[in-house]
């Protein structure tokens, strides 16, 4: 088998139980330098767990997870708390797991729009202007693959919009492989090569075109009340239970 | 210059002030206090065990406070109970193993009240080179682990993400924790260390904007502590581990008095640090 040097994370059938409870289960997933991955599912259908998965920061119950972990990895998490204890500018939190120099991190806080907070505490920044100082953080030392969990929390639309063009140009800069976490599709699209649907487990991937000119796509973004929610029903092979578990229609 | 036991004290004190502040931050930051406590009561079993074997009290009390930290995770990672409760459990039923232990050495007197509040007036040439040689070992670890141990502390998810080895520095924490106990335990005595740990660090915290500036003011709270509190112990004729940390609950107070000028004034000075 012929190795590819660009391939960055390879996902082969992996599985996360937690007592009897599977979080993810039978997730395929390929991430390749320079291409955009997004990750969409409504809460709880694992697409935090699977992007622990791929950062190595929780091991497969079942599956395989290959990880190039030399290209150096940023990573923008969903929470973090900063405790009034703790004494922390934006300086000094952009050489959290690096010792970049000055010039890497202005050069960081820049691409992300943010220079100006560079002595803020982190404790005052808004949500959005936080969100902007993790983006910056996780570009600072140039990896080659960056993992985003819902990097628009407590930003407004046009914030988000501006932080997906972010997104693009970091990917255009350093040629990195990103995946991206999100659970609004619509604003996702444009910027994206790939899409994997998620609940539980694999529902449906493709590129954004083929989900979008699909029957599915248009009855899910057409009607806005449903959008939400039906975007997981789109493949109408299977059921979900209340459980969580998947149960197969039966051909007819 | 050693020969006086006032001076004696001095230096002593003095030496685990400096190591207690770095160490007493990550406890703060991490919420770890009743983990310091814990490890601390557990050290008595140490003492008790130093005397039965006639040996070294500061390698007992390191050896034992490892153990407990380790079981501690042992424990947390097999049993169903909170975290808080098992400390509680651990640091009560090691305190009173190792006054039973006490109580049955009857061929030496020995002063348990010492153990328990320390006794910085009967420190010995040795014991400053324990505590100054040992305070060398943990500072200098404190300080090679540094960035990766403070990044595992802001986010755990992210540092392991980003390539942090959080099992290798949380473990080698808690031999710091370890360390800092066995040498404190003549200063302040085991009841009084988590005091020694905590307090300067949080009466730092407000003269700080980052983190090291926190490390570096909680030893120099710690040291100030140290210094007016032997000396109101000479003074007063008060028992000098207590007298330490109620000058350092002193400073504390001092710290959180809402004088606006000062807060305006240290505002000011660490805008101008940081630019």
């Amino acid at each position: 088998m012929q190795i590819n040097k660009n391939l960055l994370v390879d996902l082969t059938n992996v599985g996360v139980q937690r007592g009897k409870r599977w979080l993810v289960r039978g997730v395929d997933l390929k991430i390749d330098l320079g291409e955009i991955l997004t990750l969409i599912g409504p809460n709880g259908s694992g697409k935090s767990t699977t992007a622990k998965l791929v950062l190595g920061i929780i091991n497969p119950s079942e599956g395989q997870v290959q990880r190039n972990t030399t290209t150096g990895i940023g990573y923008v998490p969903q929470t973090v708390k900063i405790d009034w204890t703790l004494p922390l500018n934006v300086r000094r939190f952009m050489r959290l797991t690096n010792s970049i120099n000055l010039n890497q991190i202005h050069a960081a806080l820049d691409l992300a729009g943010v220079m100006h907070l560079e002595n803020e505490q982190i404790r005052n920044l808004s949500g959005g202007e936080f969100q902007r100082v993790l983006l910056a953080r996780a570009i600072s030392a140039k990896p080659k693959l960056i993992v985003l969990d819902e990097p628009m929390q407590g930003v407004d639309f046009n914030g988000e919009i501006a932080i997906y063009e972010l997104i693009k140009d970091i990917r255009d800069e350093l040629s990195a492989g990103i995946l991206l976490i999100s659970h609004n599709l619509h604003i996702v699209m444009a910027s994206t090569d790939k899409v994997i649907c998620l609940n539980g487990h694999v529902c449906c991937s493709g590129t954004p075109k083929v989900v979008a000119s699909s029957k599915e796509y248009k009855e899910l973004f057409g009607v806005r009340a449903v959008k939400e929610l039906a975007i997981y029903e789109h493949s109408h092979d299977h059921t979900h239970l209340p459980d969580g578990s998947v149960e197969q229609q039966k051909e007819t | 210059m050693f020969d006086d036991f006032f001076t004696r004290a001095l230096i002593a004190g003095i030496g685990v002030a400096i190591v207690a502040g770095p160490l007493g931050c990550f406890i703060v930051w991490r919420k770890l206090a009743y983990y310091g406590d814990t490890i601390s009561h557990a050290s008595l079993l140490g003492v008790a065990l130093a005397i039965l074997l006639n040996s070294n009290t500061t390698l007992f009390v390191f050896i034992i406070a490892t153990i407990i930290a380790l079981s501690l995770l042992l424990l947390q990672a097999r049993a169903n109970v909170s975290a808080d409760s098992l400390l509680g459990i651990l640091a009560h039923s090691s305190l009173a193993l190792g006054l039973i232990s006490l109580s049955f050495i009857t061929w030496i007197r020995v002063d348990i009240m010492s153990f328990l509040f320390g006794d910085i007036l009967a420190v010995s040439v040795p014991d400053l080179l324990i505590i100054y040689v040992g305070g060398s070992i943990v500072l200098g670890i404190t300080v090679i682990i540094w960035r990766p141990l403070f990044a595992g502390t802001v986010d755990m998810e992210l540092a392991k993400a980003e390539g942090v080895n959080i099992r290798l520095y949380d473990f080698v924490f808690m031999l710091l924790v370890a360390g800092v106990v066995a040498i404190s335990i003549k200063v302040v005595g085991l009841l009084l260390i988590t005091a020694l740990l905590i307090i300067p660090a949080v009466t730092a915290r407000r003269f700080s904007s980052g983190p090291e500036q926190m490390a570096i003011i909680a030893s120099l709270v710690g040291v100030l502590a140290v210094i007016s509190g032997l000396f109101s112990s000479l003074e007063w004729d008060t028992p000098s581990g207590p007298s330490i940390v109620l000058s350092a609950f002193c400073l504390f107070l001092i710290s959180i008095l809402p004088i606006w000028g000062l807060k305006a004034y240290y505002y000011r000075l660490n805008s101008k640090l940081n630019g």
